[in-house]
């Protein structure tokens, strides 16, 4: 990050008056915005000074750190506030936080870099400037103190934001000299030395997150608590058969219902209507008669998808395959043959917080409150549907109720709900989804079949293997431009050769991994953990299958294909050893392994279950060993790990979107079955950090979670599970 | 038009009397800690307390609330966040992205109010609310930890 100081100077009265403008436009007390909307910025813009892009310091040394990246509950928030910290060497007890919007940092020339929080990689990619930045804070806060007190600056020591110069016995502290720092040259970011982390006092530790309070007491407003004055609010209903169109609809059959304002086609197929509180437009909706055109998808479901999916097996070419010798010859020579296909069905995110967002459009402002993990895409979605160019548009944050993909870059519900608000000029207009439309309209999992074959020796060595991943991509849905050539990898997502990202822990002589293209008419796109989760359950299972082909324990196994996988290999180890891999279990319970690499980090578990005589499924224990390289919040790695556990049972255990007549058939969590806190197995979590890179932690343990589970099933039966989810596989 | 006496208040409201309580909570009389989830009484993120029993809010309509029942939200479960569930929830760091926390706590603390020293078998029967995140295994810590702080410490 280059701060230049001139830049710097102007663009700060931009951001004071841009943020002025924003709390003084309507929105006074008494309405419900997120506070860091209103208060914090307010008290910036009053009585802070900022010394940089990413610290403002008051007078009372309370040190705001700004945050860009969406915190949507994986803790990025407060991690990323620690790594400010740790190199601005303040007061953690005085550190607050609040968000920049995607308007001020476009008008800021992206100052405050990338806002989109995905992939894991909400620390990960911003870790260095963030600290950077705050090293840059903490040398002119020096300076300041220097040139005050005449003294070379290198005689000053700092902690806690407390100043010092030992040999004239005088102190200051950071809220004293902020004015001063902030008129002083910011130094050469690429000059600046960061901390060792092995010198971290703030970053690195299990320190208690920021944004807690706020959620014990039912104060903190998410978007779709956001009231503003004047504001209407309009339910949805698209074509339930994907593709479809509105044909019509019979408004005359909710005439005379109390509250309506509009009832408006949408985007040609949406029917939305708008009345004064949310709940008068929805069972007005549900009351209206809407005629579909279904663009002739209703015939597909389940049976036909799976069928097309099938015939990718016998596709005489691939979409792009990573190979080493010949693994078909070598499988085809070999003494032993393990064969076995396996599937993974399509599945909704469904956060909690329902899709939502406000829109409000003028002539030449348009404005939209979105629960985002990506408000510069939201910015993008708002310019795009409103007409208005970028810098006559904002968005306002508040941290989304759950995001886990879904509100990344598609953005569908802002366009929606300015196509609703142009109707009403000047009027803020509130979209949110029922249950029903969120579980009907969500860009899916992606649903795949892998067909896999190893081939071992006399001696039960693996000599071939061949993965042949039958699916959807994503990327055809969402980007077509990254399908370059046919070839489409990210679907191969954790077969990797190269390291660094997802690669694969297993060597063999000959392999072939390869991804045929089936695409449907379900909408899809990125899934907590996207492709990890799967292709981690097919190798994975299947690793145990050719194990026990081979009389093998499955650790060991695995351990004999990993010689070049120093990492992979130490995470696995660890997971092993905590969990007493090889010890006596207690009657009845059994145990599964699994390792996978995603999003940088290394992953590995071990589940201890049992099954009862009639099949039904306990999970006791999950061990999860972790390395994402430098842990910056041990505690909420934990917390993630333990998160991961719930969200890889619930898609293990119930997972699935059927598809019926074109569209979804599951629409509500009496269906679509959600987990609960009763079938929360144990969790402990080890980090074996090697300090030597950058992972991710909102995604990769996800991966391990359910081959783990499924392979200590496969322990308990005797039989391999090779579908999801369980709740349609009979065990015993 | 219904009366409500909600966290000590009451509330005249002018809204159709098949309207769910959740929605009359949130949009006429304005207290929004309390949410939408998934409008079937499944997910719990509604939770209340009505004359001290958890009630999913979605699936009662407002008139159905008697005269004189005693409604509890989230906003008036404690004046300064000091309820036993609350210290402990966040001694733990419980929430994640928060957005079920509310009801999350709300049938904790109702649990706790029949049961003061609950079992896990008590606890895994009475904590039916989904939270997405997975944070069952600090909420289960945590009214563990509840149980045994003193009230209103």
């Amino acid at each position: 990050m280059k701060i230049n100081s001139s830049n710097t100077k102007l663009s700060r009265r931009a951001f004071v008056v841009g943020t002025t403008a924003a709390a003084g436009g309507g929105l006074s007390l008494g309405f419900h915005m997120p506070a860091e909307l209103t208060t914090a910025r307010a008290q910036t813009a009053n009585d802070g000074v900022e010394v940089n892009a990413w610290v403002v310091i008051k007078p009372d040394d309370t040190c705001v750190i700004r945050i860009a990246r969406t915190e949507m509950g994986q803790g990025t928030k407060t991690g990323l506030a620690q790594l400010v910290a740790e190199e601005l060497e303040c007061d953690w007890k005085k550190v607050t936080t609040e968000s920049i919007t995607p308007g001020q940092n476009l008008a800021r020339k992206r100052e405050w870099g990338e806002m989109g929080t995905g992939g894991s990689r909400g620390i990960r990619t911003s870790q260095d400037y963030v600290r950077r930045g705050g090293a840059a804070a903490r040398i002119m806060l020096l300076q300041a103190a220097a040139d005050q007190w005449k003294v070379p600056v290198g005689e000053l020591t700092v902690s806690d934001g407390i100043i010092t110069h030992a040999a004239s016995k005088r102190t200051t502290s950071y809220g004293k000299v902020a004015v001063a720092a902030a008129k002083l040259e910011a130094p050469d970011s690429k000059s600046i030395k960061l901390k060792d982390p092995r010198d971290w006092k703030i970053a690195g530790k299990a320190i208690k997150r920021l944004d807690t309070a706020d959620k014990l007491n039912g104060s903190k407003i998410y978007a779709i608590d956001v009231k503003l004055p004047g504001m209407l609010c309009a339910a949805i209903k698209d074509c339930p058969v994907f593709g479809g169109k509105v044909r019509s609809y019979d408004e005359a059959k909710i005439a005379g219902r109390p509250g309506i304002k509009g009832v408006l086609k949408v985007r040609e197929s949406g029917v939305a209507v708008v009345a004064d509180t949310w709940y008068r437009a929805k069972s007005a909706l549900e009351a209206l008669p809407i005629e579909w055109d279904d663009a002739g998808n209703a015939g597909h479901s389940d049976a036909t998808i799976a069928a097309h999916l099938r015939g990718g097996f016998d596709a005489a070419t691939n979409n792009g395959d990573r190979r080493n010798g010949d693994a078909v010859q070598a499988i085809a020579g070999a003494a032993k043959k393990v064969e076995a296909i396996y599937s993974t069905p399509f599945l909704a995110h469904a956060t909690m917080e329902p899709m939502n967002c406000i829109a409000k459009l003028a002539a030449d402002k348009a404005e939209a409150w979105v629960p985002s993990q990506n408000s510069e895409a939201s910015l993008a979605a708002l310019s795009e549907a409103s007409g208005l160019p970028l810098n006559k548009c904002e968005v306002y944050r508040s941290d989304p109720g759950g995001g886990f993909g879904r509100r990344g870059g598609s953005q569908d519900y802002v366009h929606q709900a300015v196509a609703i608000a142009k109707n009403f000029p000047n009027t803020p207009v509130k979209l949110i989804w029922s249950r029903e439309e969120d579980m009907a309209h969500d860009f899916y999992r992606p649903i795949s079949q892998a067909k896999m074959a190893a081939g071992l020796d006399e001696q039960g060595n693996l000599i071939g293997l061949h993965v042949r991943i039958s699916g959807q991509s994503i990327n055809a849905f969402s980007n077509p431009a990254l399908v370059s050539g046919g070839k489409d990898m990210r679907q191969l997502q954790g077969y990797d050769v190269n390291p660094g990202e997802a690669q694969l822990g297993y060597a063999a002589p000959n392999m072939l991994i390869e991804y045929v293209m089936r695409n449907t008419h379900v909408p899809v796109g990125p899934w907590r953990g996207v492709n990890t989760n799967q292709n981690a359950v097919y190798v994975e299972c299947f690793m145990d299958e050719v194990a026990k082909a081979a009389g093998k324990d499955p650790l060991e196994f695995r351990r004999s294909l990993m010689g070049n996988f120093p990492k992979h290999l130490a995470v696995l180890n660890a997971a092993a050893e905590k969990a007493g891999w090889g010890q006596p279990l207690p009657p009845g319970i059994h145990r599964g392994i699994a390792q996978f690499n995603g999003y940088a980090t290394y992953s590995a578990a071990v589940a201890e279950v049992s099954v009862s005589d009639a099949g039904k499924l306990k999970v006791h224990r999950l061990v999860l060993a972790v390395n994402c390289g430098h842990p910056v919040n041990t505690d909420q790695i934990a917390a993630q790990c333990e998160g991961s556990v719930a969200y890889g049972l619930t898609a293990a255990l119930y997972g699935e979107c059927p598809v019926k007549d074109g569209s979804m058939a599951s629409l509500n969590f009496d269906t679509y079955q959600i987990m609960r806190l009763a079938e929360m197995p144990k969790v402990e979590t080890v980090i074996v950090p090697t300090c030597d890179f950058w992972g991710g932690i909102g995604e990769p343990t996800i991966a391990v979670v359910t081959p783990a589970v499924l392979n200590a099933i496969h322990a308990a039966t005797g039989k391999p599970v090779r579908s999801l989810p369980l709740k349609n596989v009979k065990l015993v | 038009m219904a009366k409500l006496n909600i966290n000590g208040r009451m509330h005249d409201v002018q809204v159709e009397p098949e309207t769910p309580l959740l929605w009359v909570i949130r949009e006429q009389v304005g207290l929004t800690g309390t949410k939408y989830g998934c409008g079937v009484a499944q997910c719990g993120a509604c939770s209340v307390h009505i004359n001290g029993e958890i009630v999913r809010s979605c699936s009662i309509s407002v008139g159905d609330v008697k005269a004189g029942d005693q409604i509890v939200t989230i906003e008036g479960l404690s004046a300064t966040s000091s309820h036993p569930v609350q210290r402990a929830w966040a001694a733990l760091d419980v929430p994640q992205c928060g957005y079920c926390q509310s009801g999350q706590i709300m049938a904790a603390a109702a649990l706790l109010q029949k049961n003061p020293k609950p079992t896990d078998k008590h606890i895994d029967e009475a904590m039916t609310n989904i939270c997405r995140c997975g944070t069952y295994q600090r909420i289960r810590a945590a009214i563990h930890m509840a149980a045994n702080l003193p009230v209103g410490g």
